[in-house]
């Protein structure tokens, strides 16, 4: 989706502001939300776009008003709520509770196989690549083209480089295709490629000296260019 | 119990950790996470995954040319090599930084980052003035950042815009032939495998 999300090249929000010495979370409940994501992933990563999909569409200005885990706690319920997993009145009225309530504890329940298996799953690598006989259709060195396209749904094509063109630059393999698909297709992975565009394609005149911008994508979002077009 | 600062609350609590703690509870009650879990992912992220172990990558390809070899040409096999690998790093590509050649990188959509060799990200790394200006105008950028290149290096803004994960090589700095891998480990950091900055030189970090 067109969203305020897709940040690359917008103007006017400032310095970038730095904190010395950061703490990894800034309050206790930022690591609560963020372990919690980590477990729920059946809920999360769907065709729909899941969890990406669901910040995207935050509304705008709350988008810009909110912390990085103010998002993460946004997205994570309404998916939740989207999958009929909670009710917005159960969550409310929880919420309420331990307003009224400040000592109350977090009820616990720990058993340590599952807990085992969640940072097996956390701490292992699961390869990208899937061996399905895909060709790639371009080399590295190809002219390419990103195509132009506004989908409502989730994308991985930022604006900023639609219609600019580029040229192969790395073969990544083949991977899950994670745009947002219509209900009841099949997304099947794609090959993905770093693609490479000189900074005067995509920002004309405005750009900086002696500038490239290297972009991730999957095969769909790019169309070939014949010499001399 | 005078003065206790238990029984009145005084500070009420912020709306997004009450929220979070009527989730976490809800969840809790209905089977689907499990807490143990909550507390070591929580403390795994805190202490044991953060940026020292990029550093422990770099300070490894700056003394051995045979794992600077592997880990250009397969970042991930030999990120692995040294035992990190998992969420956000099924596919890590290394970019190498020279005397001519600058890369940075940048997530503009979000803020992919390659957590298991640079932990979770800084917020300055997921904040709307870098993601917007990263592939507009890195040179202002890494200006900021204190970090000035001449145009006759090429800059190259990395957007990471799908699953595979980037992080930069920087270059060794000037005068550490003599110090051992160990020691060139605290010269490494966080920016400097982001690619906003350099590594520090022997005289910062003495």
């Amino acid at each position: 989706m067109n969203g305020i999300h897709d940040m690359g090249g917008m103007h006017g929000f400032g310095p970038v502001e730095r904190e010395e010495n950061e703490p990894v979370f800034h309050e206790k409940w930022e690591g609560r939300v963020y372990a919690m994501n980590r477990q729920l992933r059946q809920f999360l990563v769907t065709d729909a776009g899941g969890f990406r999909y669901a910040i995207e569409r935050i509304p705008p200005a709350t988008y810009l008003a909110s912390s990085y885990y103010e998002k993460w706690l946004l997205a994570v319920e309404r998916l939740l709520m989207e999958n009929g997993v909670i009710t917005a009145e159960e969550l409310d009225s929880r919420t309420a509770f331990y307003e009224e309530n400040p000592q109350a504890e977090v009820p616990r329940s720990v058993d340590p196989q599952r807990t085992a298996e969640v940072m097996r799953r956390i701490l292992t690598r699961a390869p990208l690549h899937k061996e399905i006989g895909v060709k790639p259709r371009f080399n590295v060195g190809d002219a390419v083209r990103a195509r132009s396209f506004n989908p409502i749904g989730h994308t991985r094509l930022p604006r900023y480089i639609r219609g600019k063109t580029g040229e192969i630059a790395l073969y990544h393999g083949v991977h899950d295709f994670e745009d947002t698909v219509a209900a009841g297709t099949e997304a099947k992975p794609q090959p993905v490629y770093a693609v490479s565009f000189d900074a005067a394609e995509v920002w004309g005149d405005s750009a900086e000296a002696n500038q490239r911008i290297y972009i991730d994508m999957w095969e769909s979002y790019l169309e070939p260019v014949k010499e001399g077009t | 119990m005078s003065g206790d600062h238990g029984t009145h609350n005084p500070e009420p609590e912020p709306y997004p950790a009450l929220r979070a703690k009527a989730l976490e509870s809800l969840l809790v009650e209905k089977g689907l996470i499990d807490s143990g879990a909550i507390d070591e992912i929580v403390r795994t992220y805190e202490q044991d995954i953060g940026p020292l172990n990029g550093a422990k990558v770099v300070a490894r390809a700056w003394s051995d040319p045979d794992y600077k070899r592997r880990l250009l040409a397969n970042g991930t096999d030999a990120i692995a090599e040294m035992g990190f690998q998992g969420a956000q790093g099924a596919e890590i590509v290394v970019l190498e930084n020279t005397p001519q050649l600058h890369n940075m990188v940048v997530c503009t959509l979000c803020s992919c980052y390659p957590w298991p060799i640079l932990g979770l990200p800084p917020t300055w790394y997921k904040s709307a003035p870098y993601r917007s200006r990263a592939v507009i105008e890195p040179r202002a950028v890494l200006e900021e950042f204190g970090l000035e290149l001449d145009d006759s290096v090429e800059v190259r803004v990395w957007d990471s815009t799908a699953e595979v994960r980037y992080m930069v090589l920087p270059e060794r700095p000037q005068g550490t032939d003599a110090l051992s891998e160990a020691e060139l480990v605290n010269l490494v950091t966080r920016d400097s495998m982001i690619g906003v900055a350099i590594a520090k030189s022997p005289a910062e970090v003495a």
